[in-house]
């Protein structure tokens, strides 16, 4: 496996203007994504978790620092057009909000549109868009007009645009906040989906604890500076750090963490309830 | 004061249309008075519908709102009023700050009501406390605030009219963990404090487990359920069933039941459970 993305000790600021002074959203920040792995990215707003995702998927370049995509370094002197399109083509993302992302009034449209804009030629078109909403599991919807769909759904359409450009990479910024908890289940599955079938790899970055258990990874950031970098189980089982940094950790864990306070003898990395159940129960039979 | 009450409401998008939609079908429920009350369903289940209903902003097609006994569409020509009556934060509130400075944009709605300059001042500045807007970002642009200071402006722009009635449509989306807690926290104590009812929107099943009294449940333009969140998170099954969850621990306390541990299934917040199982931390909420 080889890393498809990274960053070296990369440093951004915001310029401020006459009275307000720069602010530092990033220092020093490094890491590396193998290719088909599955990152989730913590944070409490403000913590430089979408300055980061710009950096990534170059909307914005770092002020220092080193930023590798596919092997090829984006931030070198003589790097050219060409090649920073080129890395661009391999990252893509997924925002938010379902309703800014759509442009077109009917599903299929809005799924070209991004392929379009690339000039492919209009079968191989066709080809990808059939693909793809087979992927997100909505051709059924193919000439439905967008407005009419569900936020979940519309976020769906919104993967599928990126798909149907053959981006390896996908990051996804918050793309479930503003989805009803069916929604959020819907694109999670998705997502998951596509990082163990396709390959694609992903970065997500979320704000529920429940999302990021889902993921091999966990990157915890707080004031612009990683400051946790494991597997979930790893992340989560040190509860009262995320708690400092403004976070929280799954329920499960939460439970199990009074439990230990309490005197039990449990482990922390459990986030299935099924799992956690267990966990208590022989717990409880042991203290016995 | 701050009782609203629906009778046999019905709404209908799109009437007479080929796309028409029955948004609300024959809706009867009182929210009861000074409580925190959270409404939940998918979307698309009538929620945001039933929101606009509340404080006229659209008139059912059948059926009454009542304000404190009083149809609120008696005389249309006075639905300005109930506006004031019953203030409504619209998600994403932060969009809708207009003003020159955060002072004048707070003061904008009791203005509107016509309240002395006297009594301007006494609400922006009550408001403003209770919301959490610091003093020095009065004379500020509030174009120049962050995220979270944007919202709790927009909420004390709706809090200075002194509602009776304060509805919230998803008052912390998109804030992590710890700005979630802060503004809701700042909710209920307003809502203790003032005697206010609240009716809050929300997806987070563990938000309205934690912060509400009493939960209302929508589904394809009915209301399915109605009851404390202990009542109605126990029915778990009919809950996934209409596109929603439960919190992660409620499920816990259900898998504990077949493992043999039955600390009961009306369990909704972490410190329950752990009071449950080893009377840990006490009860909260």
């Amino acid at each position: 496996m080889s890393a498809i993305i990274k960053a070296e000790h990369l440093s951004f600021a915001y310029q401020g203007d006459e009275d307000t002074a720069p602010v530092q959203a990033l220092k020093d920040v490094s890491f590396e994504i193998e290719e088909g792995s599955f990152v989730a990215i913590l944070g409490h707003n403000g913590c430089g978790k979408s300055t980061l995702a710009k950096l990534l998927c170059m909307i914005l370049s770092p002020d220092e620092g080193r930023l590798y995509i596919n092997g090829r370094d984006m931030t070198a002197e003589n790097i050219e057009e060409k090649d920073v399109y080129d890395a661009r083509r391999r990252v893509g993302m997924v925002f938010q909000n379902p309703d800014n992302q759509l442009v077109a009034t009917i599903v299929e449209e809005d799924v070209a549109f991004g392929c379009e804009n690339l000039g492919i030629p209009s079968e191989k078109i066709r080809r990808r868009v059939d693909e793809a909403l087979e992927t997100v599991g909505m051709t059924k919807y193919a000439r439905h007009a967008t407005h009419r769909l569900s936020g979940g759904q519309k976020q769906r359409i919104a993967i599928a645009g990126v798909l149907a450009m053959r981006r390896k990479c996908i990051i996804f910024d918050e793309s479930t906040a503003m989805l009803d908890p069916g929604g959020r289940k819907e694109v999670m599955d998705t997502i998951c989906r596509l990082n163990r079938e396709e390959g694609i790899t992903v970065i997500h970055i979320t704000h529920y604890m429940n999302e990021a258990t889902m993921a091999d990874r966990v990157l915890v950031m707080n004031e612009g500076s990683v400051i946790m970098d494991g597997t979930p189980s790893e992340v989560f089982s040190r509860a009262d750090e995320l708690w400092a940094a403004g976070l929280d950790v799954p329920q499960t864990t939460e439970l199990l963490w009074k439990m230990k306070e309490a005197g039990y003898n449990v482990r922390l990395d459990i986030f299935d309830p099924e799992e956690c159940a267990m966990e208590i129960a022989r717990a409880i039979s042991e203290k016995r | 004061m701050g009782k609203i009450e629906l009778q046999n409401i019905t709404y209908v998008y799109g009437k007479g249309a080929p796309y028409e939609i029955k948004a609300l079908d024959d809706v009867s429920l009182t929210f009861e008075e000074g409580k925190i009350i959270g409404l939940i369903g998918h979307t698309g289940s009538g929620k945001s519908t039933l929101v606009q209903l509340l404080n006229g902003l659209i008139r059912p097609d059948a059926g009454k709102v009542l304000l404190d006994g009083k149809d609120i569409w008696q005389e249309p020509k006075k639905i300005r009023d109930v506006r004031f009556k019953v203030g409504l934060v619209m998600q994403y509130p932060e969009y809708q700050l207009f003003d020159e400075t955060v002072w004048k944009d707070i003061a904008f709605g009791p203005r509107n009501m016509g309240m002395s300059d006297e009594e301007v001042k006494k609400a922006v500045t009550e408001a403003a406390s209770f919301a959490g807007v610091k003093e020095k970002h009065f004379n500020k642009s509030p174009f120049d605030l962050s995220g979270g200071q944007k919202r709790r402006a927009a909420l004390a722009g709706v809090i200075a009219m002194r509602p009776s009635v304060l509805v919230l449509d998803e008052p912390a989306a998109g804030l992590d963990p710890g700005a979630r807690r802060r503004i809701l926290t700042r909710i209920k104590d307003y809502q203790r404090q003032s005697g206010t009812t609240v009716i809050i929107v929300s997806h987070s099943m563990e938000d309205m487990a934690m912060y509400c009294d009493s939960v209302v449940v929508m589904n394809h333009g009915k209301v399915t359920m109605t009851g404390t969140p202990a009542q109605v998170f126990s029915r778990a099954d009919e809950l996934i069933a209409q596109g929603l969850d439960v919190p992660a621990i409620t499920k816990v306390a259900r898998a504990l039941k077949d493992e043999g541990v039955d600390i009961g299934l009306d369990i909704y917040t972490v410190n329950f459970a752990a009071h449950r199982l080893f009377g840990g931390d006490g009860i909260e909420g």
